[in-house]
């Protein structure tokens, strides 16, 4: 018995510990943290404590407990890290919200809402983990998934583009939606239902050539259609993330059901070909390319936002300006409170601050890869990566966008940035990945017992 | 199916790793680089946080700061006679960045600067604002004064130092610009901004002549010349005949004469009456005997060819040129592709003044912190030297003679040994352009050598012999002797 429980590949199966007190304890300072960050932006910006900093706390903290009580009595065996890291990334995200907020050159405040979308996401939290009692019922949908996904991907199509990207579906007097977070994990859900069945075919029915497996040509068919789709997402709703955010979590997803490293450089191959063949056409594709290899340059004599966010991390410098004590506000245009909110983090809280901030990101893309490991159906497997996967694409592609390690692309830091779609659909991807880590920690029922075994129980007088 | 799971656990770690090695790169490596970009708006922000530090002279600021409500800037520059200072402070705009001692010494005057970190950190605990120090300058208002009056609607330049240190006692170029018009961000400061620029004012106001603009030096450069004969033993003394024909042919050409301005008596001259006359002759002959090695080597030892020279303010490299024999006759008497700035002018003058000894010139004495204490004391340095004290001797002497009963006699200064020398330089093809007028000369008391000075005026049409550099240049460097002088009782 103890012998499993150090098992460090599988969790253990019989008596491991809950860790639901673990959890509550870093709950505490996942509420805490960004209190005293509220009370610091206050204090910097008015020399006053701020009139909303109780109910804030006691709002994040109402969210917290009550979420840990769910998790407690649905999900006791749950991954005791995930729900106070994204509690503690989604209040500090309201923080940086509510301090750019406090700048009047940047429009309306945004914060209020954005506390509002932060509920919703709890609540679908919730209900995710009370009422998805298994995750494999998911499967019984890939082909539903696969629709939906298909339909929430292109429908942004339809609607006029805000800023040059087509990622939203705006719904008259309701406000505008962002699909693609949801087709995210939609579409994950489609990918681990779809290989989970297909995977020996792939696997199995291959030629070798060069050292590579070479999958046939009619079970080529998946990848190239996904592919074909994500570049049309390029071209027709101009968004460079999403279309590398679909391609790249179904290789990895294809990898790890058939682990032939051939998807991997099929799959390397198709998007690099794609993505010069769509750049030598698709001007704003070149202008992102231009504006990352030329960070600093001005554009009819003014400063870009590009170089406003690389100023804004290269003036925080080590340990940061101080909360409410930058300039980000530089940073003007469309997106300084969502896409560029890590220049604000690295200004204000400095190079350490955003290195925590990146860990804590790091921290949970590996506790949802450390849940597919444990998972102990190949569906779970699948979905726990897939989710993990698109999750670890994003943050990558975001942060390294904004801070200039390669060209940048609309999307929106998970938690930390503004967008109501984005935290609702990530509420629910940690939902799933919680769901996903309780089934396999959960001890398996004990096993009845033997009546052969007590017959031929030696017996000495 | 975990084996690929872990594969893909590296990679994702891999991404992380890649995220936190670039953030450091861009906060820590570029992260200064970025902090101080000029283009980085927050560098205006903090230069204009706090009321500005000041630029000194003679005890008294000549900047000064006042509150304005330009968005994010909460202070402006403003100069007490900004036009006369210009060529010194350079300037401090919201919109346009800084120059000059503004920008060189932004740290002090803005109060970031590493040397007031101590201050600074008093000032934290005591919850005193953190304040910009001073800029101490070495300049002389009186003789700033007198550069800039003497100058006065012409278009040229003055630069005076003090021989024993190096100094810079007057800075001063016309026509000048007042960098207070442009020293806020309003449209009025930008359309203040946007006329001075060279394309649309030919006269360049924002050009600081004295430092960053290069001149044929024409006669003047007899002085470096000469120095450079007494130097390499051509003659023994300044009263010997330097057999020097007249005619004179430049060498290696087909009979091309070199001329002599009027008809002076040139032929056989010594080095006294050559240079009381300004004879061509006979020093581009005796450029041509010595060879261009040993001519640019003395110019060198002047200053000539060195791009290095930070007073802090940068002047442009002065050239004496590489060339072949001819050219390098003419260079001898500071044409062809001799070019010199009017602060290295007065650098020849000076080192010829200080007994051979070439000063290296400055024009920051010290950098104090607000709380009086200095950050940064200057102390005179030993550039070069360019002649042997009997050699400076010597080359004192016949200036001397030049301002005594030569060409520069409008220099004369009673009871003060003046010693000068006049220059006309020719410029644009076939000197269809105006002539530069040239004055170097330093003043010598029984108490010392106090000033040397060096003045270029951009001609006009009416002067175009040799007189014009003792009709227009020294009247002004005499003002600026004159009030370094009356200074010093």
């Amino acid at each position: 018995m103890s012998s499993s429980t150090t098992n460090t590949t599988t969790i253990g199966t019989i008596g491991a510990p809950s860790r639901r007190n673990t959890e509550l304890a870093m709950l505490v300072f996942a509420v805490l943290i960004p209190v005293f960050a509220y009370i610091n932006v206050g204090l910097a910006k008015d020399g006053s404590v701020p009139a909303g900093v109780l109910g804030y706390s006691l709002g994040l903290g109402l969210l917290a407990a009550v979420a840990h009580l769910v998790v407690r009595k649905w999900a006791p065996y749950a991954d005791p890290l995930m729900l106070p890291i994204s509690t503690l990334l989604n209040g500090l995200g309201l923080i940086f919200i509510w301090r750019l907020d406090q700048e009047h050159s940047l429009g309306k405040a945004m914060a209020p809402n954005q506390l509002m979308w932060s509920t919703f996401g709890v609540a679908l939290f919730l209900g995710i983990l009370i009422f998805l009692k298994d995750h494999r019922v998911l499967q019984r949908y890939t082909y539903i998934s696969m629709v939906v996904a298909l339909v929430l991907l292109v429908a942004p199509v339809f609607f006029p583009g805000v800023n040059g990207a087509k990622i939203w579906i705006t719904i008259p007097g309701l406000g505008s939606l962002q699909p693609g977070e949801f087709a995210k994990i939609i579409i994950a859900i489609f990918f681990a239902g779809y290989l989970m069945v297909k995977r020996d075919a792939l696997a199995l029915a291959s030629r070798r050539f060069m050292g590579l497996y070479l999958p046939r040509g009619r079970d080529l068919g998946p990848i190239l259609v996904i592919w074909a789709l994500s570049l049309m997402i390029l071209v027709f709703e101009t968004d460079l993330g999403t279309s590398l955010l679909f391609f790249g979590l179904f290789v990895v997803m294809l990898y790890v059901a058939t682990e032939r490293t051939s998807w991997i450089v099929f799959g390397l191959l198709l998007s690099a070909g794609g993505a010069v063949a769509v750049a030598t056409f698709e001007s704003h594709v070149q202008i992102r390319v231009h504006n990352w290899l030329n960070p600093l340059e001005l554009s009819n004599g003014g400063v870009t936002e590009t170089a406003q966010a690389m100023y804004s991390f290269g003036s925080g410098g080590i340990l940061g300006s101080g909360l409410g004590q930058g300039y980000s506000r530089l940073i003007q245009g469309i997106a300084p409170k969502s896409d560029y909110i890590l220049a604000t983090v690295g200004e204000e809280v400095g190079l350490a601050g955003l290195m925590a901030i990146l860990l804590l990101y790091g921290l949970l893309i590996e506790r949802g890869i450390r849940t597919a490991l444990a998972a102990r159906d190949p569906f779970g497997k699948l979905l726990a990566i897939g989710l993990s996967g698109a999750f670890a694409l994003q943050v990558f592609v975001v942060a390294g966008g904004v801070t200039g390690l390669i060209p940048l692309t609309g999307m929106t830091m998970p938690f930390l940035a503004q967008g109501g779609s984005s935290v609702i659909a990530n509420w629910a991807l940690v939902a799933i990945l919680l769901r996903i880590s309780d089934t396999a920690r959960r001890p398996a029922p004990a096993p009845a017992p033997s009546t052969d075994a007590e017959m031929t129980q030696v017996v000495r007088p | 199916m975990n084996k690929p799971l872990r594969r893909v656990a590296i990679f994702c770690g891999l991404l992380v790793l890649a995220l936190l090695v670039r953030v450091n790169w861009v906060q820590f490596v570029e992260g200064d680089q970025l902090k101080n970009d000029p283009h980085n708006r927050r560098v205006a922000i903090e230069r204009y946080s706090t009321p500005r530090g000041n630029i000194i002279v003679d005890g008294k600021a000549v900047t000064g700061s006042t509150t304005t409500d330009s968005g994010d800037f909460k202070y402006k520059r403003t100069y007490k006679n900004g036009k006369m200072w210009a060529p010194v402070t350079g300037y401090a705009s919201q919109a346009f960045d800084a120059n000059q001692l503004e920008k060189l010494n932004d740290g002090i005057l803005t109060g970031t600067d590493d040397r007031l970190f101590f201050s600074r950190t008093v000032d934290m605990f005591t919850g005193g604002k953190q304040k910009g120090g001073d800029v101490v300058t070495t300049l002389n208002a009186k003789a700033q004064k007198a550069a800039f009056d003497g100058l006065g609607n012409q278009k040229g330049a003055v630069a005076a130092i003090n021989p024993e240190t190096g100094a810079i006692l007057a800075l001063a170029s016309t026509p000048s610009y007042d960098p207070s018009s442009f020293a806020g961000m309003s449209n009025k400061d930008a359309e203040a901004y946007n006329a001075l620029q060279k394309k649309n004012d030919p006269d360049e106001p924002m050009l600081n002549r004295a430092l960053r603009q290069t001149y044929p030096p024409g006669s003047t450069f007899k002085v470096v010349t000469a120095s450079a004969a007494l130097e390499n033993g051509l003659y023994n003394g300044v009263d010997t005949k330097t057999n020097s024909p007249l005619p004179y042919t430049l060498p290696d050409t087909s009979g091309i004469e070199l001329k002599n301005e009027g008809n002076i008596p040139c032929k056989d001259a010594t080095l006294r009456e050559a240079l009381r006359w300004s004879c061509n002759t006979v020093f581009g002959k005796i450029s041509a005997d010595l060879g261009n090695k040993k001519m640019k080597a003395e110019a060198e030892k002047f200053g000539f060819n060195d791009p290095g020279i930070n007073t802090p303010v940068r002047a442009s490299e002065s050239i004496f040129p590489e060339d072949n024999r001819p050219q390098n006759a003419m260079a001898g008497i500071g044409q062809a592709s001799n070019r010199a700035t009017p602060l290295q002018m007065a650098m020849v003058a000076s080192a010829v003044a200080n007994g051979g000894k070439l000063m290296k010139p400055y024009m920051v004495d010290q950098l104090v912190a607000q709380n009086l204490n200095v950050v940064q004391q200057h102390t005179p340095q030993e550039m070069s030297r360019p002649l042997s004290p009997e050699n400076a001797q010597k080359v004192q002497s016949i200036m001397e003679t030049v301002v005594k009963n030569g060409t520069g006699t409008n220099a004369q200064i009673p009871g003060v040994t003046v010693g000068g020398k006049t220059g006309t330089a020719q410029h644009g093809e076939n000197n269809k352009d105006n002539p530069y007028a040239w004055f170097i000369s330093y003043a010598k008391t029984d108490k010392g050598t106090p000033v040397a000075v060096a003045v270029v005026i951009e001609g006009s049409d009416t002067l175009r012999d040799d007189i014009a550099g003792g009709k227009l240049a020294a009247p002004v460097a005499k003002r600026v002797m004159e009030a370094v002088l009356e200074g010093q009782k």
